[in-house]
């Protein structure tokens, strides 16, 4: 049946459901972010304990040492839903595939002066282990964090790390190098340059508190990595030989500058609600800093040589600045 | 020279590239640290890379089919609701099916979305574990699409509006809460059997075929386009829970039984889960599409008894309850549909009795009970309810323990006879439905001890309103049901003489009348 919609004109009884009309105060319409979020987790009434862990209930506010009044106030800036989500990556992709595509038809790879790539193969394979533990334990905040705004943004955050370690084995690929990727599994597993760095990551595996592992691995860890590879390094190799890495990289590069938006924003939120979490994210934040800045130490000096450190207190001030701006004193 | 190694990789290896190398065994942390949870239950795995990647899909490739998908869906939910799309469905009884599946439907694939994740997580092998984060993030895709298609709908009728609120806290939908907080809480393998094989692949077809093909044959082009959306994700969720007994059980012949135990309780929980599926077939589709009877012979004793003949040779039988449903599927829908009938006064949608030519129809798809059960119990409330003395069922219901249905299944064998088993568990006494059940019950007593009964907990002033005193002299229990649940007066009780009925038709008037 076809009805003529420029004379149909209907008044709603309502603009919107009642959790989002509470939550916002009126029935207003509400956006597709909003009502594919919020105050949807179950929150009571569960009918048994987890066999693994009876001593939670299935969502336990308790897995933390954050507390939170609203722990939808831990919202998305970039408002990302499945959909807003897969579609701002589905770009990103076609980018990227371009991108890729544009280094095989042009020979780039092939054409990259050996020493500059032997140098950094070395740096940036390992990294898709990194980012294969990065998904990992983004995967246990999304499990076990309280509330779906952040569970569903660690989730799509955990898929783009498994994404991040399949763009850096591509990357090892698009220098027909499957060699390279070998060689730097077995530098992941006993090269001297990355151990503490492996260490980290697998003592992030089994830490209990999904709030502390988000600290260390997108906070700490990764606000000092990305910088330091997809943008310090990047250039540095820029300058030496050409684009080529930075191309490759790219998807890296812009998640990186688009997540941090994220976290920062959660993290101001988290630390706006009351002066124990405030304090909470300081200690944690200068402990995990700390940590990975010893982690990424030789990581930097087979970047960077003899400038590691100068780079590194750089983006340790720089890390610094994003926590004070959230409202933490570190 | 160009060597192209890249280009001589076979899928198979690029894909073991893409995941499973990225893994490393952790030697700083023990493994049986890092996945604590796959050894209790009893499974036994000795090689993890023995798991057969049920789908090879990188990320970059999922993200551009899925993108397509969303631009294409969205868009379409948009024109629809542009266009007042929910004054084309066949009658305005229809949009009682969207009130009862958003009530049960998006909260269980939430329910499945962090029960995937939690999978992902703990799977030790890499391999599985990719290919349940990938359906993690498909069923947050699932719960938010139906959110959406749905919410146009919220604005123009009544009962919808509390879903959220209602999900924990509504009798009815009790069964379901039940079903996946008993999966969730289970160890991961037994988690994999409950969702990943019996619900998304035994039974999937037989909650997913009926509701979209509903919505199609009934004018609702948004839920339909969700449904037929969703169809390639769901393809992709049925090969792993399969991929999954099957790797159990080649793992280790020890895994059998314990497979087999599942297998038979997640069949029939599922199986309960779904009598009001079959209900809305039957008696809340305006445009009906084949009954529940034709549906479950279909989809479950074809498709699903061809599906365990091919598993038998793991030694898998079919579960102990495929006799019983094949008697109930011409029984469960009936007695669904008069169960909620009779509880006007508690539900956030309507009811009604079938027409004249529904009741032919019925008596058509039903032949050995329809007439000589049912139809005289429908006309006698149909009657009654004419003669202004409509039948309101006020006592609380009694429920099973384990799947939490209200009691109200016959005892095999004997329509006539209600159906009542009970088991004895440190002194005290519990009710179940049937002897599945009950099974299940003797099985993990002190697991379904806990479950929250609202019948039991209205009287421990458990399910009161927020701010309620419940030591008040003057407080009597269920004195506020309908708060308690933020219940609309507007979307209980009978169609006939509802302000949906009445709306609708003066839209459609407004919409197609100059």
């Amino acid at each position: 049946m076809a009805i003529d919609l420029r004379t149909v004109s209907i008044t709603p009884l309502r603009q919107t459901f009642g959790h989002l009309a509470r939550r916002m105060g009126a029935d207003k319409p509400a956006s597709r972010y909003m009502e594919a979020t919020m105050d949807l987790q179950p929150v009571e009434n569960y009918h048994y304990r987890p066999t693994w862990e009876p001593e939670f209930d299935i969502f336990d506010q308790t897995r933390t040492k954050i507390t939170m009044k609203d722990w939808y106030a831990l919202k998305d800036p970039r408002q990302y839903y499945y959909g807003a989500w897969t579609l701002a990556r589905g770009k990103m992709q076609e980018i990227a595939e371009g991108d890729f595509d544009l280094v095989d038809e042009l020979g780039l790879a092939a054409a990259y002066p050996a020493a500059g790539k032997e140098e950094a193969l070395k740096v940036f394979l390992p990294l898709r282990h990194v980012a294969w533990g990065s998904n990992l334990n983004k995967a246990y905040v999304s499990s076990y964090g309280y509330g779906i705004a952040i569970s569903q943004a660690a989730c799509y955050a955990s898929m783009d790390q498994l994404g991040a370690a399949q763009y850096v084995s591509r990357l090892g690929l698009a220098f027909n190098d499957l060699d390279a990727l070998a060689a730097a599994k077995t530098a992941w597993l006993e090269g001297a340059e990355w151990q503490e760095l492996r260490r980290y990551v697998e003592d992030l595996m089994v830490e209990k508190d999904w709030y502390e592992v988000l600290i260390a691995q997108d906070f700490a860890l990764e606000g000092l990595l990305y910088p330091l590879i997809y943008e310090r390094y990047n250039e540095k190799l820029n300058a030496a030989y050409s684009p080529v890495f930075s191309m490759l990289t790219r998807f890296q590069r812009e998640w990186f500058g688009e997540t941090s938006k994220w976290m920062d924003s959660v993290l101001k939120a988290t630390a706006a609600d009351n002066a124990e979490n405030k304090a909470q994210l300081a200690g944690w934040i200068k402990h995990w800093r700390e940590r990975a800045l010893k982690a990424l130490q030789p990581v930097a000096v087979l970047a960077f040589g003899a400038e590691a450190d100068a780079i590194l207190d750089e983006l340790v001030q720089n890390l610094n600045a994003r926590a004070a701006k959230a409202g933490i004193t570190l | 020279m160009d060597m192209k190694v890249a280009k001589k990789l076979g899928l198979k290896e690029r894909y073991s590239l893409m995941t499973r190398d990225l893994a490393w065994d952790t030697t700083y942390q023990p493994m049986d640290k890092v996945f604590p949870q796959t050894t209790y239950e009893g499974i036994k795995i000795h090689d993890w890379d023995k798991w057969e990647d049920p789908f090879r899909l990188t990320m970059d490739a999922y993200w551009k089919y899925q993108a397509e998908k969303e631009r294409k869906l969205y868009a379409i939910l948009d024109g629809f609701n542009q266009n007042n799309g929910h004054l084309s469905v066949t009658d305005a009884r229809y949009i009682n099916v969207l009130k009862l599946f958003l009530g049960s439907t998006p909260p269980l694939e939430l329910m499945a979305a962090r029960g995937f994740s939690m999978m992902g997580r703990q799977m030790n092998g890499a391999g599985p574990r990719v290919a349940c984060q990938m359906q993690a993030v498909d069923e947050y895709r699932h719960f938010q699409t139906q959110i959406h298609s749905i919410s146009n709908y919220n604005k123009y009728y009544n009962g919808m509006d509390e879903f959220a609120h209602q999900q924990s806290r509504m009798w009815y939908l009790s069964d379901g809460k039940s079903f996946f907080d008993d999966a969730i809480t289970a160890g991961p393998f037994e988690f994999m059997v409950a969702i990943g094989f019996a619900f998304e692949y035994v039974l999937t077809n037989i909650l997913f075929v009926p509701f979209i093909s509903g919505a199609a044959y009934n004018g609702d082009m948004a839920a339909m386009t969700v449904g037929f959306s969703a169809q390639s994700d769901e393809a992709r969720h049925m090969t792993l829970g399969l991929e999954c007994i099957k790797f159990m059980l080649e793992q280790d012949p020890d895994n059998l039984p314990i497979v087999q135990r599942w297998i038979d309780k997640w069949t029939w929980r599922g199986t309960r889960k779904l009598a009001s599926v079959g209900m809305m077939m039957d008696y809340m589709l305006p445009k009906r599409i084949m009954s529940f009877k034709e549906a479950w012979e279909m989809y479950v004793e074809e498709n699903g008894g061809a599906l365990f003949k091919d598993l038998a040779r793991y030694g898998i039988t079919i579960p102990k309850c495929f006799g019983q449903t094949i008697e109930e599927k011409e029984h469960v829908t009936h007695q669904s549909w008069i169960g909620f009938y009779m509880k006007p006064q508690a539900t956030p949608f309507h009811t009604w009795i079938p027409t004249p030519d529904e009741m032919d129809w019925l008596s058509e798809k039903y032949p050995n009970t329809f007439d000589k059960y049912y139809r005289p119990v429908l006309e006698f409330f149909d009657a009654q309810e004419k003669a202004g003395n409509r039948f309101d069922n006020k006592t609380a219901p009694m429920n099973c323990q384990v799947c939490v249905s209200t009691m109200k299944f016959n005892e095999p064998g004997d329509p006539m006879e209600m159906c009542f088993r009970e088991s004895i568990y440190q002194g005290e006494k519990f009710h179940t439905c049937s002897d599945h059940c009950k099974e299940i019950f003797d099985n993990e007593p002190e697991k379904y001890v806990q479950t929250f009964i609202s019948s039991h907990q209205v009287l421990q002033g458990n399910c009161e309103p927020d701010g309620t005193d419940v030591n008040a002299a003057d407080f009597k229990p269920g004195q506020n049901m309908l708060d308690y649940w933020k219940l609309d007066k507007r979307a209980l009780g009978d169609f006939n003489g509802s302000e949906d009925q009445k709306n609708f038709a003066a839209w459609r008037e407004q919409a197609t009348k100059n």
